[in-house]
């Protein structure tokens, strides 16, 4: 009896919601040819009439990936200052909206799309992990928007809507590995956290090993945030390896060397190759379990560069003495004096003109001339190997002789034509 | 709102006035990324409802909806990303696989290429891996803190599982980047509105649903098994039974919001599953008050529109706030903010010693004196 009243009620307001629903249908994709040109809807709604122009940061306030992710939009807040104090870009000062990427993609896809269609900024500037760039990716395509990512990434990737100012694999993997090999280096050790970055570099790795002679005695992953290295450590030591290259991320390099260093393993015995630890995470690691260490990046707050003492003095001015500054904040540094040059060569904020002035732009960066790449997006870099000294900065031990054109699919390396098809 | 819920009638007002905010004002007045967002916070909602029937009526601490959620969205993403790779690239090899993969899809994705077979997918998986699970749990009598562990476990698992399987499932990355859902472009706004259309009626039908089932003998039924299993179980029904169905009926909305979740939001990763996820879920239903049929609702909207407001502004600030708001409700006010009127009304009544008999006029589980139903609300582990 209750239920057949209350069906009795129900049923037209179903029937008018699936009305609803129904009505609110739109296009769909009729021809799938036409598909992937297809126009993007959503015009733009960047206000460029007044004297100032919006740009959007986004980066991790909060959540796990905070206490590296904050770094990169202290120095991107330096380069928007010192914009805005040389007369702006176009003669408008910058207007940044910041938003809060919580660590999470799908939070970082939901900002991304409010910073683009709420705050109609005129480019975004941050992400760090690639699941949070794979999550944005999307978002900037069909808005088509513009993001400029400045961290050291797995490559293999290249869109139109965004700039990565952080090396591709070509760019501080191979070097690293190249560096090894000059060195003498007939075996590796790989550890690793389990993720995407990680997993590729090491297929990278792997690769380059089988081509160039490299045994690969062992790959070992853990997850992040893991802290047990005891049986990997052990594994390592047994394999009595060269070196061993190190993709773990965060809090996990801080107990993998201080069980490194407790079974008797050290820098002289056994050097680590480390992609992921910059001047800002030595402290956090330890120094005594680091120091003599090597890392691969393509800036070190070390640097003999004009520019590098000017960013360096200007970001320790504002931020602290204490302050360090590292490969992903010099990157984001000049992701937004990147946008400026490309926005000045294009005399327009829109983002076609922009896309289309962006080849050849370049920018004395503290890392040295860096050159827009307009096929790919990404930029030259030159990649350097450097050693973590008593300070707990990094000495660079060797550099690439010039800038390393990007090659994010490593298309001009013969061993490496099954990796990305 | 309990007086909209008094009786039938006032039921059915009820959702005709919920169904004109969702399905009318809302389109109406919000703004294309308002809307979006709102679309995803009912994917929230519908996981809230189950988990309000599953808790809230049946004292099983859902700690793992995560993985449910999961399964859906996977399987509506897997589906998405063939339908894509067919569609755009002809090849029909999704583009991650070929990046990460061996550029082959794996035989247990094929199914999904099929609209059919994933809409029914969505639904059964999450289903009957939550038939199984609940079988081999409830026969066993296994309740409290070891329910919610082993479900907790599960999400964890599932998590891992997921990262490590970066070649078929996308690992940390998950999977992104879709382009057309079942043949409609999601790059029309048109198509925006109408996926939101589509949660928001899911979610009025799994309200009804839930109302249904409150109101059923099995409705019930659950929350006497919540109360007393043993006595249940001496009047010869098997609490087993009544536990996995709901247990069954929880996960599949799980699963149909995490299918939704996927065209809303873009993407589905190992981050939206796990452990932190699958307590998120809790925190609305038990802020919002577990044991009523709009509390859980208006809870998992609330706090994910509070989180949308406030985490921009003090991103640091948020997490100490939900903690605390979750603290003080569970701390001072066991049945949600949607005992707020019920805790008002008693204190005004005891101070007046008000002669009308009037009691707290919430969906009655069980109808007997109002004392009867105020223990009924609150589960017992809440009231120790």
């Amino acid at each position: 009896m209750r239920v057949s009243v209350h069906k009795r009620a129900f049923l037209p307001l179903a029937a008018a919601a699936v009305a609803t629903v129904l009505a609110g249908c739109g296009s769909q994709i009729a021809d799938p040819t036409s598909g992937s040109s297809a126009a993007s809807t959503g015009t733009s709604c960047v206000d460029t009439s007044g004297n100032s122009i919006k740009v959007g940061f986004i980066n991790s306030l909060s959540g796990t990936m905070a206490i590296s992710e904050s770094t990169v939009f202290d120095s991107l807040t330096l380069a928007a200052e010192e914009i805005n104090a040389s007369g702006g870009v176009l003669g408008k000062q910058l207007q940044v909206v910041s938003e809060d990427g919580a660590s999470e993609p799908t939070k970082f896809a939901e900002r991304a799309g409010k910073l683009i269609q709420q705050d109609c900024t005129a480019a975004v500037f941050g992400g760090w992990t690639s699941s949070s760039r794979k999550a944005m990716l999307p978002v900037f395509e069909a808005n088509d928007a513009l993001l400029f990512y400045p961290v050291q990434y797995e490559g293999l990737e290249s869109s139109k809507n965004i700039f990565y100012t952080g090396a591709t694999t070509n760019q501080q993997i191979i070097p690293a590995l190249d560096y090894l090999a000059e060195q003498g280096t007939k075996s590796l050790f790989l550890v690793g956290s389990d993720y995407v970055f990680p997993r590729t570099a090491n297929k990278i790795i792997q690769a380059y090993a089988a081509a160039k002679g490299i045994e690969i005695l062992g790959e070992e992953y853990t997850p992040l945030g893991s802290t047990d290295f005891s049986t990997i450590v052990n594994k390592v030591r047994d394999s009595k390896a060269d070196a061993v290259f190190n993709t773990l991320n965060g809090d996990s390099n801080v107990a993998f060397f201080r069980q490194y260093k407790s079974v008797g393993l050290t820098a002289d015995t056994m050097p680590v190759v480390s992609v992921s630890i910059a001047e800002e995470e030595v402290p956090g690691v330890g120094l005594d379990n680091v120091q003599g260490q090597l890392t691969a990046w393509d800036y070190y707050q070390t640097l003999d560069t004009p520019a590098n003492k000017k960013f360096v003095a200007a970001f320790k001015a504002k931020f602290g003495a204490e302050r360090v500054t590292s490969d992903p904040m010099e990157a984001a540094y000049t992701s937004l004096h990147l946008w400026k040059a490309m926005v000045e060569k294009a005399g327009s904020f829109e983002v076609d003109k922009v896309q289309a002035a962006a080849d050849g732009v370049t920018f004395e960066a503290p890392e040295g001339l860096v050159t827009v790449d307009g096929e790919n997006n990404h930029i030259t870099k030159t990649p350097r190997i450097g050693k973590i000294n008593s300070e707990g900065l990094i000495d660079t031990v060797w550099s690439s002789p010039e800038a390393v054109e990007p090659d994010p699919f490593l298309a001009t390396y013969d061993w490496a034509k099954d990796l990305a098809k | 709102m309990r007086g909209l819920l008094q009786g039938r009638m006032g039921t059915a007002a009820g959702f005709t006035l919920g169904a004109v905010l969702l399905l009318g004002v809302a389109p109406a007045v919000l703004p294309a990324f308002n809307l979006a967002l709102l679309g995803k916070f009912l994917c929230f909602a519908i996981v809230a409802v189950g988990i309000g029937l599953a808790w809230g009526r049946g004292g099983m601490l859902t700690l793992g909806q995560g993985v449910f959620f999961g399964l859906g969205a996977y399987i509506m993403a897997m589906h998405m990303k063939l339908a894509d790779a067919s569609l755009f690239g002809g090849s029909g090899v999704p583009d991650f696989m070929s990046l990460y993969g061996s550029g082959v899809v794996p035989g247990w994705w094929e199914p999904f290429r099929s609209p059919a077979v994933t809409l029914l997918a969505v639904v059964l998986i999450p289903g009957l891996v939550a038939l199984v699970l609940g079988l081999a749990v409830f026969k066993r009598r296994v309740k409290g803190a070891y329910f919610a562990i082993l479900s907790q476990a599960l999400a964890a698992a599932f998590a891992v599982f997921l990262v490590g399987q970066q070649a078929t499932t996308g690992g940390s990355n998950g999977l992104s980047g879709f382009r057309s859902f079942f043949g409609f472009d999601l790059k029309d706004p048109n198509n925006k509105v109408m996926l939101y259309m589509i949660a928001a009626t899911v979610l009025l039908l799994s309200l009804a649903l839930a109302r249904q089932l409150m109101h059923s003998r099995l409705g019930e039924l659950l929350v006497a098994v919540r109360d007393q299993e043993e006595r249940v179980r001496f009047l010869g029904y098997d609490p087993a039974t009544i536990k996995t169905v709901i247990y069954v009926v929880a996960a599949v909305l799980a699963g149909i919001a995490g299918a939704l979740f996927v065209p809303l939001v873009g993407i589905i990763s190992p981050a939206d599953v796990g452990v932190i996820p699958s307590i998120a879920f809790l925190i609305g239903v038990a802020i919002g008050g577990r044991a009523t049929l709009l509390g859980p609702v208006l809870g998992a909207v609330g706090v994910a529109v509070a989180q949308a407001g406030l985490s921009s502004t003090f991103p640091s600030f948020w997490v100490y706030f939900q903690g605390l708001l979750f603290v003080l409700v569970i701390g001072f006010m066991p049945g949600g903010l949607a005992s707020l009127p019920a805790l008002v009304g008693r204190r005004r009544r005891t101070r007046s010693a008000a002669s009308s008999p009037a009691a707290p006029a919430r969906p009655a589980p069980v109808a007997t004196s109002p004392d009867a139903e105020e223990k009924a609300t609150v589960p017992e582990e809440a009231r120790r």
